[in-house]
C-alpha cells in the first residue's frame, strides 16, 4: 500500500511543478515526473508477490509470472514520453530563442 | 474486409514515403498526399456502403482472436467518422498546395498532415483501449508540431500552451486507463464493457468516468478547459485550422466520450441521468460562454476558434440529452460543424494568403474580388447558424426536437435562442470584411483554394437537401450503434471470423 | 560543437565501436533476450550521439546527417509498415506472422518479430539521433 502512496506522491509533485513553476524547463521536468508516476503505477498493478519476471529462458519452464501486459504499456507509454518530450524541449528552446528567458511570465503575447 | 487496416496503414505509410520523395522530387509530394487522402475517402465511402449490411465488422491484427489480441471494431458509428474525416483531409491537402507554397520544408508539413490523419482513423476505428491511447497520442503529438510549424514567437508560444494543456489531458486518460486495468484486467472495450457490467456503479467507477471526462474535455475543449483553442487552432497553418477545428477536436474528445460512455461503461439517462445532465451543463456553459467571448473578437481565426467552442457544446448538448433525436442530432451536428468550420477557416486562409493579416478591422473591401471566397464563407456561416435547407438546420433541429421529446421543453428554447450568438458573431465577419467596401485590395483566390471551398459548399448543400438520405444511412445507424449500450460488447463477440 | 580532451577521445576511440555493437546484439537477439529493437536502437543512438559529443562536428557536417538520418528513419519506418503490410498481401491478415516459427531459442526462429525489432531499431536509432542534432541546431538560432 504504502507503494502504491508513493505512486501518487511521485504524480502530485509533477502535477505541483506545471502548475506553480514558471520556467519552462522545470514544467516539462514536471510532465516527466507525472509519467514516471503512471508507469510505476503501471509495473505495480501487474506485480504479484513471488512470482518471477516474465522472461522464458527455457522451453519447460514453469509459468509463474508477473502479469507482462502492463509491462508492454510501460514501454509504449515510455516511447511517447519520449516523444513529447522531445518537442516539449524543441519548442521550449526555439521559445527561448525568440525571448531571451524561460519564464513564462515574461513570454505573455498572446491574451487569455 | 481486407480494407480496414488500410484506414491507418495507407497515410502512415504515406508518411514515411514523402520525406524520401522530398529528396527525389518535391513537386509530386502534394500530388501523392491528394491521391492518398482520396483513395481514404472512397475507402470511407466503401466502409459507409458495407456497413449498411454488416453492423459490426472485427478485424483481427495479426489474428489474434479479441480478449488477447487488439482488434479493430469498425461500426456505423466508425464508419461516419472516417468519412468526415477523409472529406475534411481531402479538401485540406487540396487547399494546401498554394497555401502551403510560402513555407518552407513543406514535406515535413506533409508527413505531420498523414500522421495526424492516421492517428484520427485509428482513434475512431480501434476496439481496444491502449490502442486508442497511442493513436490519440499520434494525433495530438502531430498537432502540437503542426501549430508550432511557423516557428513565430505567438506561434510557438500557443503550441506550448496547447502541448502542456493536451498532454495533461493525455496523461490524465492514461492514468484511467491504468486503474480501469487493474480492475477489469483486460483492455479490450468489448471484455472490459462486460466486466465493468459485473463491477457495478461503484465510487471507483465515477472516479474512473470523472477521470476520462476530464481527459476528453481537456481535448475537446470545454469551457472550463478550453484556453488553449484560441490560441492554437488560429496559429496554425489554415488547412491545418480547418482539421483541427472541424473533426480533431470530435475525435478526440467527443467521439471517444461517447464511445466509453454509452458503450463501455454503459450508461444511458435511464441508469445514469445526473452523469448526462452533467454533460447537458457543460454543453450549456460552452456555448454561453465562448460565445459571448467570440462576440469581443478582433481576429479572424481568433473569433472562429472561439466559435468552435461554443459550437461544441452543442454536440455534447445532443450527447447529454440520450434519446435517439438528441443522440442522433449530435452526431449529425458533427458533420455540419466539420463541414461548416472546416470551411470557415479555409476562407479564412483564401484571405490571410490574399492580404497578409487577420485583423477584421484592417480586412474591408475583400470580398470585391474573392467573391468565391464570400460566398463560401456566407454557405458556411447559414449552415452554422442553422438556415434551411443547409446541413446545419438539420442537425440542430434535431437536437431541438429530442430535447422536446426527453421533456426539456426550457433547453429547446434555450438551445435556438443561444444561436443568435453564432449569428452575431459570424455576421461581425461579414459586415467588416465581406460587405464593407473598404480600400484592401486583394487578387483571387488561387483555382486550387477555390475547389476546395466549393467542394465542401456542394457537401453543405447537398447533405442538407439529402438529410433524409444522411439520417436513413449515415447518422441513423451510427446513434443506434451509441445507444445499443453495453449490446455493443456481445455484437464484437459476435461478429469474430464474419466475413464477407 | 567543440571537442572534448584528449583523454575523452582516447577512451572514446576505444569503446565506440563496441558500444555500437552491442546496440546491434541487442536488437537482433529482441526475441530471445530482454530488449529488442527499441532498447538496441537507443543503444546505437547512444553511440552516435557520443561521437559528436566528443570530437565535435562541423554546422555543415550537422546538415549533412541530418539528412542521412531522417532517410534513415523513414527506411526504418517503411521497413516495418512494409512488414505488417506484407502480412496482408501475403497471408491476408494485417501483422500475421507468416513466416515459419522455427525452434525457441534458435537466433533464426518466431516468424517476422526479428525483421520486426530491425526495423525498430533503425527508426529509433536514427530517430533519437535526429532529436539530438535538432536540440543541437537550435544552438545556432539561439547565437544570432
Amino acid at each position: 500500500m504504502i507503494i502504491f502512496l508513493s505512486c501518487i506522491i511521485l504524480f502530485l509533485i509533477g502535477l505541483y511543478a506545471i502548475v506553480t513553476k514558471r520556467n519552462l524547463i522545470k514544467i516539462v521536468i514536471g510532465f516527466a515526473l507525472i509519467e514516471y508516476a503512471i508507469n510505476l503505477l503501471f509495473a505495480l498493478v501487474g506485480f504479484r508477490r513471488g512470482m518471477l519476471a516474465p522472461i522464458i529462458t527455457r522451453v519447460d519452464m514453469a509459468h509463474k509470472f508477473v502479469d507482462p501486459i502492463p509491462q508492454a504499456l510501460v514501454l509504449t507509454a515510455i516511447v511517447i514520453a519520449l516523444g513529447t518530450t522531445a518537442l516539449m524541449l524543441t519548442v521550449a528552446l526555439r521559445i527561448y530563442s525568440r525571448y531571451k528567458t524561460f519564464d513564462i511570465a515574461e513570454i505573455r503575447k498572446l491574451k487569455g | 474486409m481486407t480494407f480496414i487496416p488500410l484506414f491507418f496503414a495507407l497515410p502512415l505509410a504515406a508518411a514515411f514515403i514523402i520525406p524520401i520523395l522530398g529528396k527525389i522530387a518535391k513537386s509530386i509530394i502534394w500530388i501523392f498526399v491528394t491521391l492518398v487522402s482520396f483513395t481514404l475517402f472512397i475507402l470511407a465511402l466503401y466502409g459507409v456502403a458495407v456497413t449498411q449490411q454488416f453492423p459490426m465488422i472485427v478485424y483481427e491484427m495479426g489474428n489474434w482472436p479479441p480478449p488477447l489480441g487488439i482488434v479493430m471494431a469498425f461500426d456505423s458509428l466508425s464508419a461516419f467518422m472516417v468519412l468526415v474525416i477523409s472529406i475534411l483531409v481531402f479538401s485540406g491537402s487540396i487547399f494546401s498546395w498554394r497555401y502551403m507554397s510560402h513555407y518552407t520544408g513543406t514535406w515535413k508539413f506533409y508527413t505531420l498532415y498523414m500522421l495526424i490523419t492516421a492517428g484520427m482513423m485509428g482513434v475512431s476505428i480501434t476496439g481496444d483501449l491502449f490502442n486508442m491511447f497511442v493513436f490519440l497520442e499520434i494525433a495530438a503529438i502531430s498537432s502540437y508540431a503542426l501549430v508550432a510549424f511557423g516557428v513565430d514567437a505567438e506561434e510557438l508560444e500557443a503550441s506550448f500552451k496547447y502541448m502542456v494543456m493536451g498532454e495533461v489531458g493525455g496523461l490524465t486518460f492514461l492514468l484511467s486507463i491504468a486503474l480501469l486495468y487493474a480492475k477489469t484486467s483486460t483492455l479490450n472495450l468489448a471484455d472490459m464493457a462486460n466486466t465493468l457490467q459485473v463491477v457495478g456503479q461503484t465510487p471507483f467507477f465515477w472516479l474512473v468516468l470523472g477521470m476520462m471526462l476530464l481527459a476528453f474535455s481537456i481535448k475537446a475543449a470545454f469551457v472550463p478547459f478550453h484556453s488553449w483553442l484560441p490560441d492554437a487552432h488560429p496559429a496554425a497553418p489554415a488547412p491545418i485550422s480547418s482539421l483541427l477545428s472541424g473533426i480533431f477536436i470530435k475525435v478526440l474528445g467527443m467521439y471517444t466520450t461517447a464511445r466509453l460512455v454509452f458503450n463501455v461503461f454503459g450508461l444511458s439517462r435511464g441508469n445514469a441521468p445526473v452523469f448526462f445532465n452533467v454533460l447537458i451543463g457543460l454543453g450549456l456553459l460552452s456555448i454561453a460562454f465562448a460565445g459571448i467571448t467570440a462576440l469581443n473578437q478582433k481576429d479572424y481565426k481568433r473569433l472562429l476558434g472561439y466559435s468552435s467552442v461554443s459550437q461544441v457544446g452543442y454536440i455534447m448538448l445532443g450527447f447529454g440529452i440520450g434519446n435517439f433525436y438528441g443522440v442522433a442530432g449530435a452526431i449529425f451536428y458533427i458533420l455540419a460543424h466539420a463541414l461548416g468550420k472546416g470551411l470557415l477557416f479555409l476562407t479564412s486562409g483564401s484571405v490571410v494568403n490574399a492580404t497578409g493579416t487577420r485583423d477584421i478591422t484592417k480586412l474591408a473591401g475583400v470580398g470585391e474580388n474573392m467573391s468565391t471566397t464570400a460566398w463560401s464563407f456566407r454557405f458556411g456561416s447559414m449552415s452554422l447558424i442553422g438556415l434551411p435547407p443547409l446541413v446545419g438546420f438539420f442537425a440542430k433541429y434535431f437536437i431541438v426536437l429530442g430535447a422536446l421529446k426527453a421533456g426539456f421543453w426550457w433547453l429547446a428554447i434555450v438551445a435556438i435562442g443561444l444561436s443568435v450568438l453564432t449569428l452575431g458573431y459570424l455576421l461581425k465577419i461579414e459586415n467588416n470584411v465581406f460587405m464593407k467596401k473598404g480600400r484592401t485590395k486583394a487578387n483571387k483566390a488561387p483555382f486550387t483554394m477555390r475547389v476546395a471551398m466549393v467542394f465542401l459548399v456542394v457537401l453543405i448543400v447537398l447533405f442538407g437537401v439529402g438529410f433524409q438520405q444522411i439520417i436513413d444511412f449515415l447518422v441513423g445507424p451510427a446513434a443506434n450503434a451509441l445507444l445499443r449500450g453495453v449490446e455493443y460488447a456481445n455484437l464484437v463477440f459476435g461478429s469474430v471470423g464474419v466475413s464477407f | 560543437m567543440k571537442g572534448m580532451s584528449l583523454i575523452v577521445r582516447t577512451i572514446t576511440t576505444v569503446i565506440i565501436g563496441f558500444i555500437f555493437i552491442y546496440g546491434i546484439y541487442i536488437t537482433l537477439h529482441g526475441h530471445l533476450t530482454p530488449g529488442g529493437g527499441f532498447a538496441g536502437g537507443v543503444i546505437v543512438a547512444g553511440a552516435l550521439i557520443l561521437r559528436i559529443l566528443v570530437f565535435g562536428s562541423e554546422p555543415a557536417d550537422e546538415k549533412k546527417s541530418e539528412i542521412r538520418t531522417s532517410i534513415f528513419e523513414s527506411v526504418g519506418a517503411l521497413l516495418f509498415i512494409g512488414i505488417a503490410l506484407a502480412g496482408l498481401v501475403i497471408a491476408g491478415t494485417f501483422f500475421l506472422n507468416f513466416l515459419p516459427k522455427g525452434i525457441p531459442f534458435n537466433l533464426l526462429s518466431a516468424g517476422i518479430i526479428p525483421f520486426c525489432n530491425i526495423a525498430i531499431g533503425i527508426k529509433v536509432g536514427a530517430g533519437l539521433f535526429s532529436i539530438f542534432l535538432a536540440l543541437a541546431a537550435v544552438k545556432y538560432v539561439v547565437k544570432d
